[in-house]
C-alpha cells in the first residue's frame, strides 16, 4: 500500500529548525571561541543528563513530525489510488498497536478488566453485572490468575532488552564521544541512560500486551496520548521562539544602538504590547484565527491542518506577545555595548550602521540570545497547559498535555477515582519541564552567569 | 499560613464542621440550598426564555395557569385564573377568544413600586441605595389590566421578547401595535402602555380579560403557563424608570416583581441569589392527587397542606461541576443533577435496565428520580446539499435517501449513550419525544428504517445492510462507484473545549463502519449558526427543547414553510416534503383526537422514510436529592416547583456534621515538616555562628 | 516630582489609544455585531428584525471606523469605534451586554479578587525572602543545593497541578475549608485560605530562587566583604547589610506587581469559584462579552502602567542618585 507524505506546517518549520540548530552546532565546533561556552554546559553533570532526556523526547517529537497519508485499498484497478483522510505519523505508525486497540472505556494500567461493571451476557443465555474482560489489556492470558507471573515476566523480560541495549549505546558512546571530548562527565550520561531504559524497557515490554497507562474515557491507550502529546510541547517551545527571535534582535538592538525616534517607537511599541493583559490579547487573537480557519474551509481541507494550522499560530501568536522581553534585555545590553572604545572607533572609521550591528554588536549579544531561547522553552510548555485549560490554547482535537489534564481534572470526581491520565501527563511533562529547567540553568551559567532571568 | 487556618478555625465556631460554606447565622434555618451553573441573563417576563432563569423567575412570576405538579403526561391547571380558559370560536374559525378570569384577592409581593413616593425619588436617595427593598415596602391586589400590561409588553420596543414574532402572527393587532409603540417612544421617557390600547386584548372587569386570536391556535394554552403572559404591575416599571436606578442594576430585568411563592431579594448573578418567602402570598394547597405511585413514593404525604414550605432558598453559582457533585456530597448542596463522570459513583443499572443507587448512595439515603426530557437531539443531514440533501431529480433524491438511510442504520446512537450519557437516554426513532401526543408504544414506536423488532424488542439493523443501502446508493465500500474517489462527508459541530476530542473520534468510527471518510469541522457556537443560516452545513448536530408538550412543538423542526436558510425558521435541516406540509399544517392546529393521531402517524412514517435526520436520542434527566429533601419530582415543564418541596433541618443539620469530619492529622504533618524543615537550617545557623565566633 | 508625573502621565496617553485601537481590530475581526446579538439573544426563535433592533439599541449599527453618510465631525464620532472607546478613557465603561453597568461590576467584584490576592502576594513574598535568605546563607552548601534543586522541582510542575491536587487533598479528603465559593466579611477567610496557599507554594520555587540569585549578587560586593573582615557575624552581615540592600531590587520589582493585583487571578477564581474580577474576564471571554472584555484590557493597561510609574518614582526613593529626567 502507497503511502502520500503530507507535510504539515510545523513540520516543515521543525526540520528547518532542526537543520539550522544543526549547521549551528557545526560552525561552533569549527571555533574554539563558540565552543568553550557549550563545554562549560556540558561539563555539567545534571545538564548532561538533562540532555539525555531531553534527547529522547526530541526524538520521540521529530518521530511524531513525519506525517503521511495512507493510500485506501483498491477495489478497482482503473479507478486512481485514494487516500485516507486521517493524516498519520510515523509514530503513529510505530506505536499503531497501542492506537488502534481501543477498549471500551476506562482500564486502569495494566488491567485486564474495565474500571466500571457492565452487562454480561453469558453463554448460557443468563447475564450478570460485572467488570467485563478488556478486548486487549492481557486478552492474551488465558487464565488471570497468571497475571502477576506474566507481568514479572515482561518486567524481566523488558529490563534485559534494557540492559542490552544501554551496554550497546554506552559502548558506542564511548567509541565516538568520549574520546573525542574526555572532559565532559560521561558518566552523568550513562546513569541518565540508564535510568531511562531501565522505565522505558519495561514500559515497552508490557505496552505489548496491556495497557501500561490504562485507558481514557472511551478506551485509548494513555500512554500513547502521553508520547503524542510531546510533539505539541515541543512545537509550542522551539517554534514560538523562531517567530519571536527575528522581532526581538531586531527591535533590541536598533532601539539601543540607534536610540532617539527609533528607541521611542520600539519602546512605545513593546510597553504597549505589554500593558495588555497577555491571557486576554491570546484568548482574542485564537479567536479571531479560529474565525479565519471556520470561514476558510478550502484552505484547510482536512482536519489534521486545521489543527496544525491553530498550532502555529498560536506559536505565532505566543512570540509575537514573547519578543517584549528579549526585546528589552538586548536593548539593555546594546546601550552599554554602544558606548564601549571599540564601537566608537569603528563609528570613527565612518563603518555602516549595518556592518556594526552585524559584526560588532550580535555577536557580542547572542549569548543573551542563546539564555532566552533556552530559557523560554519550559515556560512555554507550562503555558500551553493553561491556555488550553482556559480553552485558547491548541485545537481539541490535538493531543496535548493540556488537552490530557484538561480531561483528567473531570475524572477526578470518579469513585473509584481515575487517578491514571493525571498521573501521567504530570509526569511525563514533569519530566520535560524538569529536564529543560535544568539545561537552561547549565546554558545561563555556561554562557553568563550574570544574567538576571 | 498556620495563623491563617487558625482564624478560619475560629470563624467556623470549635466542634462544627470546619467546610461549611454557608454564613454561620444561616445555620438551622429553614433554607434550601441549590446552584446555578450559568448566570441568567434576563428575569424579565417578556424576555426570559431560558430553563436556568426560569428557576427564578417561575418561583416569582405567577402566569394564569400551570403544569400538575405530579400527573403525567402533563396536565394544565389554573394557577392564578379560576379555570383553564376555553377556546371560543368566532366567525366560524377565523378568530379564536380566550377568556381569561382572575382570582380575585390576590397580591403582590412588598415591592416599593408599590408606594407612591418611591416612584419620584431624589436621585441622591437611588444612589446611596444597595437595594431596591431598602425602600418603604408596599402591595397591591393583582388585576387583569396587570396581565394585559404584561401582554403589550411583548411588543415593547425597549425589550426583545423572543415570543414576539411568532405572537405578532397570532394576537390581533399586535403586529401594527409594536409599530404603533415604536413611533410613540421618546428617549429618556417612560412609555407608558396603559395610554396604548391593543385590539386584541380586552378588559371585561378589574378580574377578567379576553384575548383575541387569528384563526385557530389551540397551544396558546401552554403559553398561558409560561412568565411570557405572568403580569407585572406599571408601577414597577415606572419604579425602576427612575433616574440612577440602571446604574445600580436596578431593573425589573433583574428584579422581578410578582405573585408567587417567593420574592428574589437578593440578586447577585456572579456568585449568589436569594429568594425569601412571600409573606403575601395567598397560600396554595399541596395537590391532592398525582400519578400511579406517587403515593407509595411518599410524594402525597403533604397533600392538602399549604404551600410553601421552605422559607428561603439560596443559589449559589457553582460553574465546575466538580465542585457542584463534591459539595453535593457534603450535603451542602439539597439536590444535584449527576455529572457524567460521576455516574458510577451513584448510579447502578440493575439486569432489567432499571437504574438504582450504588450501595454508596443508598448509604446516605439519596433518592434518584428519573424522567426523559421533552428534548430530542440529532444529525441532521442538510437537504440543500448536493450529496445527502433532498434533489428535485427522482433518481438523484433515491441515491441520496439511501445514503441517509445508510448512515442512520450505521450510526449507533445505542453505544453512544452508552459511552457519553452513562445509559441516560432513549434513543429516538422519529422526533415525538417519550410522552408527548402522538408518539406511539411498542412495534410502531420503532423506526423500521434503522432497527428491525425481534423478540419483542427493538435491535439495531445489521451493517450490511448498511452496506447494502450505500451500494444501492451509489458507493459502494464508501467510493464512488463511477469514479472511485472515496466518499468525504463532512460534520459541523460546535466545539466545547478539550473534552470534545472522544466525541470526534467516535463519529469518525461510526462512518468509518461503512467506510465513509469523516471530516469534523468544529467551531464556536456564532460561526456554526452562521453557517446554518446560510444552509452552507452538510452533516450538523443539534437539539431542540420543548416548549410544550405538544406534538406541534416537534414537527414544525421539519415544516418546508420554516426552513432556516430561506426563512430563518427552526426547520434547520430546510426539510422539504410537500406531503408532509400539508398534513402539517392540518394536523397543527387541531384538538387532540383519533384524527390527529392518524395525521401524526402519517407524518411520522414520511420523516423516517425520508430521514432529514438520524433520529438521534432524548436524553434522561437523573436528579439526585437528600433524605431530608421531601416532595422533589422531575418535571419537564413545570419549573415553579420550590413550593412543593420540603426540608428537615435538623436532620441536614445531623448529617452534614457526619459526612464532614474534619481531617487533622495532615495539619500536624504540615507542622512537623515545617520543623523538620527548620531544624537543620537552625542548626547549621548555630554552628556558624560559633565558628565566626572563634578565632581562626 | 509632580511635573515628572504629569509628563509620564501624558506620555501614557499614545499607549492607551494603541491599546484601544489593537482590542478594537482584535475583537470586531472576530465577533460582528451581529455575532453579538446572536450570543445575547439566546438560541431559541431568533429572528432578523430582532437582531437589527438590538443593534440599533447598543449603538453596533454604525460603521466601524468612518462613516460616510454623516457630516463634518460626525464622520469620525458616529462611529461603533469613537461610541465605545473614547468613553474608556474616562472610566465610563458602560454596560456589558447583557445590561448590566460595568462600572458597578468592577467595584464589586474588586473586593473578593483583592481578598485573594492581597494576602497570596504578601505570604507568598514573606515566604520566598526567607526561604531565599536561608539558601544564600548556606550557599554552596547541600542545604542549598538541595533547597535550588526543590525550588527547580517546584517550577516544574504545572500550576493547575497544584491546584487540582490541593483541591482535591485540602477540601475534598480532609474537609478543612469548603471546595468553593465566597462570602464577604470576615468569613472569607475559610475561602481564600486554601488558594492562597496554593498560590504562595506554586510560586514558592521561581521567586525564591529569584531572590536567591538577587542575594547572591549582592554578597560578592565589596561592602560585604569588607563588613566580614571587620568581623562581623554572618548573620548580621546577611540580615543587616545584604538584606537590606537587596530589599532595593526587590521592592522596585514588587512595586510594578502590586497594581496589577487589583485584576485578579484568572484561574484560581475560576476554580474556586471566588466571585473577582479574574473569574469575570473569564466568563467574559467564554460569553464573547465585548464590553467587559475591552473594560477589563483597559483596566490591566491603566494598571500596568501605574505600575511602571511606581516603579520609577519608587528608584528615586530609594536610590538618591537617580534624578527625575
Amino acid at each position: 500500500m502507497g503511502i502520500l507524505p503530507v507535510a504539515l506546517w510545523t513540520d516543515m518549520l521543525i526540520w528547518l529548525l532542526l537543520s539550522a540548530i544543526t549547521v549551528f552546532v557545526w560552525y561552533c565546533s569549527r571555533h574554539a571561541h563558540l565552543a568553550a561556552p557549550w563545554a562549560r554546559v556540558f561539563r555539567s553533570r545534571a545538564a548532561l543528563a538533562s540532555a539525555v532526556f531531553l534527547a529522547a523526547y526530541l526524538m520521540i517529537g521529530l518521530c511524531d513530525s513525519l506525517h503521511y497519508r495512507q493510500a485506501l485499498p483498491t477495489v478497482d484497478t482503473r479507478s486512481p489510488v485514494a487516500y485516507a483522510v486521517e493524516v498519520r505519523s510515523l509514530l503513529d505508525a510505530a506505536l499503531s498497536a497501542l492506537r488502534e486497540r481501543n477498549e471500551r472505556t476506562y482500564s486502569a494500567p495494566l488491567a485486564t478488566r474495565l474500571h466500571q461493571k457492565e452487562l454480561i451476557e453469558k453463554p448460557d443465555g443468563s447475564s450478570s453485572r460485572d467488570y467485563p474482560r478488556l478486548r486487549h489489556g492481557g486478552a492474551h492470558l488465558a487464565n488471570e490468575d497468571a497475571w502477576g507471573e506474566d507481568i514479572a515476566w515482561h518486567l524481566f523480560a523488558g529490563l534485559v532488552a534494557s540492559i542490552a541495549l544501554w551496554g550497546l549505546l554506552v559502548a558506542a558512546m564511548r567509541y565516538s564521544f568520549a574520546r573525542r571530548w574526555p572532559e565532559i562527565p560521561w558518566g552523568a550520561a550513562y546513569a541518565a541512560l540508564a535510568c531511562m531504559l531501565a522505565l522505558a524497557g519495561p514500559l515497552a515490554a508490557l505496552a505489548v500486551n496491556y495497557h501500561v497507562l490504562g485507558t481514557d474515557k472511551i478506551g485509548q491507550d494513555v500512554l500513547y496520548q502521553a508520547l503524542k502529546s510531546i510533539r505539541t510541547s515541543m512545537v509550542i517551545g522551539t517554534l514560538t521562539t523562531l517567530v519571536l527571535l527575528p522581532v526581538g534582535i531586531a527591535a533590541g538592538i536598533m532601539a539601543g544602538y540607534f536610540r532617539g525616534w527609533v528607541d521611542d517607537a520600539i519602546q512605545y511599541f513593546y510597553t504597549t504590547l505589554n500593558s495588555i493583559p497577555g491571557v486576554l490579547l491570546i484568548a482574542a487573537s485564537v479567536l479571531m484565527v479560529q474565525v479565519f480557519v471556520d470561514s476558510h474551509p478550502d484552505l484547510f481541507p482536512t482536519a489534521a491542518q486545521r489543527a496544525d494550522f491553530r498550532l502555529l499560530m498560536l506559536c505565532a501568536i505566543l512570540g509575537a506577545i514573547g519578543w517584549t522581553g528579549l526585546a528589552r534585555l538586548l536593548r539593555g545590553e546594546t546601550l552599554k555595548l554602544v558606548e564601549l572604545e571599540y564601537i566608537q572607533a569603528a563609528h570613527a572609521f565612518g563603518v555602516p550602521d549595518a556592518r556594526i550591528l552585524l559584526r560588532h554588536i550580535l555577536p557580542n549579544v547572542s549569548h543573551i540570545v542563546i539564555i532566552a531561547l533556552v530559557m523560554d522553552f519550559s515556560g512555554l510548555v507550562l503555558a500551553e497547559a493553561v491556555l488550553s485549560y482556559v480553552g485558547v490554547g491548541v485545537d481539541p482535537t490535538t493531543i496535548s498535555f493540556g488537552t490530557m489534564i484538561n480531561a483528567a481534572r473531570l475524572e477526578m470526581a470518579r469513585e473509584p477515582m481515575v487517578w491514571w491520565a493525571l498521573a501521567t501527563a504530570f509526569t511525563f511533562m514533569f519530566v520535560l519541564v524538569l529536564a529543560a529547567n535544568l539545561f537552561a540553568d547549565a546554558v545561563r551559567d555556561g554562557f553568563d552567569p550574570r544574567v538576571r532571568m | 499560613m498556620r495563623a491563617l487556618l487558625f482564624l478560619s478555625f475560629l470563624l467556623t465556631g470549635c466542634g462544627e464542621v470546619w467546610n461549611d460554606p454557608y454564613p454561620v447565622a444561616d445555620r438551622g434555618r429553614n433554607v434550601m440550598y441549590s446552584a446555578f451553573t450559568e448566570r441568567p441573563k434576563h428575569l424579565d417576563p417578556a424576555q426570559s426564555y431560558t430553563e436556568d432563569e426560569a428557576r427564578f423567575t417561575q418561583q416569582v412570576y405567577e402566569p394564569p395557569l400551570q403544569y400538575h405538579y405530579l400527573k403525567r403526561p402533563y396536565e394544565l391547571i389554573p394557577l392564578t385564573a379560576q379555570e383553564v380558559p376555553k377556546a371560543l370560536e368566532l366567525e366560524g374559525g377565523k378568530y379564536t377568544q380566550y377568556t381569561i378570569r382572575i382570582r380575585p384577592g390576590i397580591h403582590y409581593q412588598p415591592h416599593p413600586g408599590f408606594v407612591a413616593a418611591n416612584l419620584d425619588l431624589e436621585r441622591k436617595i437611588t444612589d446611596r441605595l444597595r437595594s431596591p427593598y431598602d425602600l418603604p415596602l408596599g402591595t397591591r391586589e393583582l388585576t387583569a389590566d396587570d396581565y394585559i400590561y404584561q401582554i403589550k409588553r411583548l411588543a415593547h420596543p425597549r425589550l426583545h421578547s423572543p415570543i414576539f414574532g411568532l405572537m405578532s402572527e397570532y394576537i390581533v393587532g399586535l403586529k401594527e401595535y409594536a409599530a404603533r409603540l415604536q413611533q410613540a417612544e421618546k428617549p429618556g421617557r417612560w412609555l407608558d402602555l396603559r395610554d396604548h390600547p391593543l385590539e386584541g386584548v380586552e378588559r371585561l372587569d378589574a378580574h377578567t380579560y379576553r384575548v383575541k386570536l387569528k384563526g385557530r391556535y389551540p397551544q396558546f394554552a401552554y403559553w398561558l403557563a409560561m412568565p411570557f403572559f405572568a403580569p407585572v404591575p406599571w408601577e414597577a416599571e415606572k419604579f425602576f424608570q427612575q433616574v440612577g436606578m440602571a446604574e445600580k442594576n436596578f431593573t425589573l430585568d433583574w428584579w422581578p416583581v410578582g405573585t408567587g411563592a417567593y420574592m428574589l431579594t437578593e440578586n447577585d448573578p456572579n456568585a449568589r441569589m436569594r429568594l425569601d418567602r412571600n409573606p403575601n402570598f395567598r397560600g396554595e394547597p399541596y395537590p391532592l392527587v398525582g400519578e400511579a405511585g406517587d403515593a407509595a413514593s411518599g410524594l402525597l404525604a403533604d397533600a392538602g397542606k399549604t404551600m410553601p414550605f421552605i422559607d428561603r432558598v439560596v443559589f449559589s453559582r457553582e460553574k465546575e461541576s466538580i465542585p457542584y457533585w463534591n459539595k453535593f456530597l457534603q450535603g451542602y448542596f439539597d439536590a444535584s443533577a449527576i455529572p457524567s463522570d460521576t455516574f458510577d459513583q451513584a448510579v447502578r443499572v440493575s439486569i432489567e435496565g432499571e437504574s438504582g443507587l450504588t450501595a454508596q448512595m443508598e448509604q446516605r439515603e439519596i433518592r434518584l428520580r428519573t424522567s426523559v426530557d421533552t428534548t430530542i437531539l440529532y444529525l441532521g443531514f442538510n437537504w440543500l446539499d448536493s450529496v445527502v440533501g433532498g434533489h428535485t431529480d427522482a433518481h438523484a433524491a433515491q441515491r441520496a435517501r439511501k445514503l441517509r438511510q445508510a448512515i442512520s442504520i450505521a450510526v449507533d446512537w445505542e453505544e453512544f449513550i452508552a459511552i457519553f450519557l452513562n445509559g441516560r437516554g432513549l434513543v429516538a426513532h422519529d422526533p415525538l419525544a417519550p410522552g408527548i401526543f402522538g408518539q406511539r408504544e411498542g412495534r410502531d414506536g420503532v423506526n423500521p428504517v434503522t432497527h428491525d423488532w425481534n423478540n419483542g424488542k427493538p435491535e439495531r439493523r445489521p451493517i450490511a445492510a448498511a452496506r447494502q443501502l450505500l451500494a444501492e446508493a451509489g458507493y459502494p465500500d464508501g467510493r464512488d462507484a463511477k469514479t472511485g474517489i472515496p466518499l468525504v462527508l463532512y460534520l459541523d459541530t460546535v466545539g466545547r473545549g478539550p473534552g470534545d476530542k472522544p466525541r470526534f473520534d467516535w463519529w469518525r468510527r461510526q462512518f468509518a463502519k461503512l467506510s465513509i471518510q469523516l471530516e469534523i469541522r468544529d467551531s464556536d457556537w456564532n460561526r456554526f449558526q452562521e453557517k446554518i443560516r446560510k444552509g452552507s452545513q452538510q452533516l450538523y448536530i443539534l437539539g431542540w427543547n420543548a416548549d410544550y408538550p405538544d406534538p406541534e412543538n416537534f414537527l414544525f423542526l421539519l415544516h418546508g414553510a420554516q426552513a432556516r436558510a430561506t426563512t430563518q425558521g427552526e426547520n434547520t435541516s430546510n426539510y422539504v416534503n410537500a406531503e408532509f406540509d400539508a398534513l402539517f399544517e392540518r394536523m397543527k392546529n387541531i384538538a387532540n383526537s383519533p384524527d390527529r393521531q392518524q395525521l401524526i402517524e402519517r407524518m411520522v412514517d414520511i420523516a423516517r422514510h425520508d430521514a432529514p435526520w438520524v433520529w438521534g436520542y432524548h436524553p434522561k434527566s437523573y436528579g439526585l436529592t437528600h433524605a431530608w429533601m421531601q416532595n422533589g419530582k422531575p418535571n419537564n415543564m413545570a419549573r415553579n416547583n420550590i413550593k412543593y418541596l420540603r426540608v428537615d433541618v435538623d436532620q441536614r443539620s445531623a448529617l452534614r456534621r457526619a459526612w464532614n469530619p474534619t481531617v487533622l492529622w495532615p495539619l500536624a504533618l504540615v507542622v512537623l515538616l515545617l520543623i523538620a524543615i527548620a531544624a537543620p537550617a537552625f542548626l547549621g545557623y548555630r554552628r556558624r555562628e560559633r565558628a565566626a565566633a572563634k578565632p581562626t | 516630582m509632580l511635573a515628572y508625573i504629569i509628563r509620564r502621565v501624558l506620555y501614557a496617553m499614545p499607549i492607551l489609544i494603541g491599546i484601544n485601537l489593537l482590542t478594537f481590530a482584535l475583537f470586531f475581526v472576530v465577533n460582528t455585531p451581529d455575532d453579538m446579538a446572536r450570543m445575547q439573544l439566546g438560541q431559541k426563535r431568533v429572528t432578523p428584525e430582532a437582531i437589527q433592533k438590538w443593534k440599533a439599541e447598543r449603538g453596533y449599527d454604525k460603521p466601524l471606523l468612518w462613516n460616510e453618510q454623516a457630516a463634518g465631525a460626525d464622520k469620525i464620532t458616529r462611529t461603533i469605534f469613537f461610541e465605545k472607546s473614547i468613553k474608556l478613557f474616562v472610566f465610563d465603561f458602560g454596560r456589558a451586554e447583557d445590561n448590566r453597568d460595568i462600572a458597578n461590576e468592577i467595584r464589586v467584584r474588586m473586593w473578593p479578587s483583592l481578598a485573594l490576592a492581597i494576602p497570596a502576594f504578601l505570604v507568598g513574598l514573606a515566604v520566598n525572602i526567607t526561604f531565599a535568605l536561608g539558601m544564600a546563607f548556606f550557599r554552596a552548601s547541600y542545604l542549598d543545593l538541595w533547597g535550588v534543586v526543590l525550588c527547580v522541582a517546584m517550577m516544574s510542575v504545572s500550576a493547575l497541578f497544584y491546584i487540582i491536587g490541593g483541591q482535591y487533598l485540602v477540601a475534598k479528603l480532609w474537609h478543612l475549608v469548603p471546595i468553593s465559593g465566597y462570602q464577604s466579611g470576615l468569613e472569607a477567610a475559610k475561602f481564600v485560605v486554601l488558594p492562597v496557599l496554593i498560590g504562595v507554594i506554586s510560586g514558592l520555587g521561581s521567586g525564591s530562587r529569584w531572590y536567591r540569585t538577587l542575594f547572591l549578587e549582592e554578597m560578592g560586593k565589596d561592602y560585604v566583604r569588607t563588613a566580614r573582615a571587620k568581623g562581623l557575624a554572618e548573620s548580621v552581615v546577611l540580615f543587616r547589610h545584604v538584606l537590606q540592600n537587596a530589599m532595593i531590587p526587590i521592592l522596585t520589582g514588587v512595586v510594578a506587581v502590586i497594581p496589577l493585583l487589583f485584576m485578579g487571578s484568572l484561574i484560581s477564581e475560576s476554580f474556586f469559584g471566588i466571585p473577582g474580577l479574574g473569574s469575570y474576564t473569564i466568563d467574559a471571554i467564554q460569553a464573547q462579552d465585548f464590553a467587559v472584555v475591552r473594560a477589563m484590557v483597559y483596566m490591566g493597561s491603566v494598571l500596568y502602567i501605574v505600575g511602571l510609574l511606581l516603579t520609577d518614582i519608587s528608584y528615586t526613593l530609594v536610590d538618591p542618585r537617580v534624578r527625575f529626567a
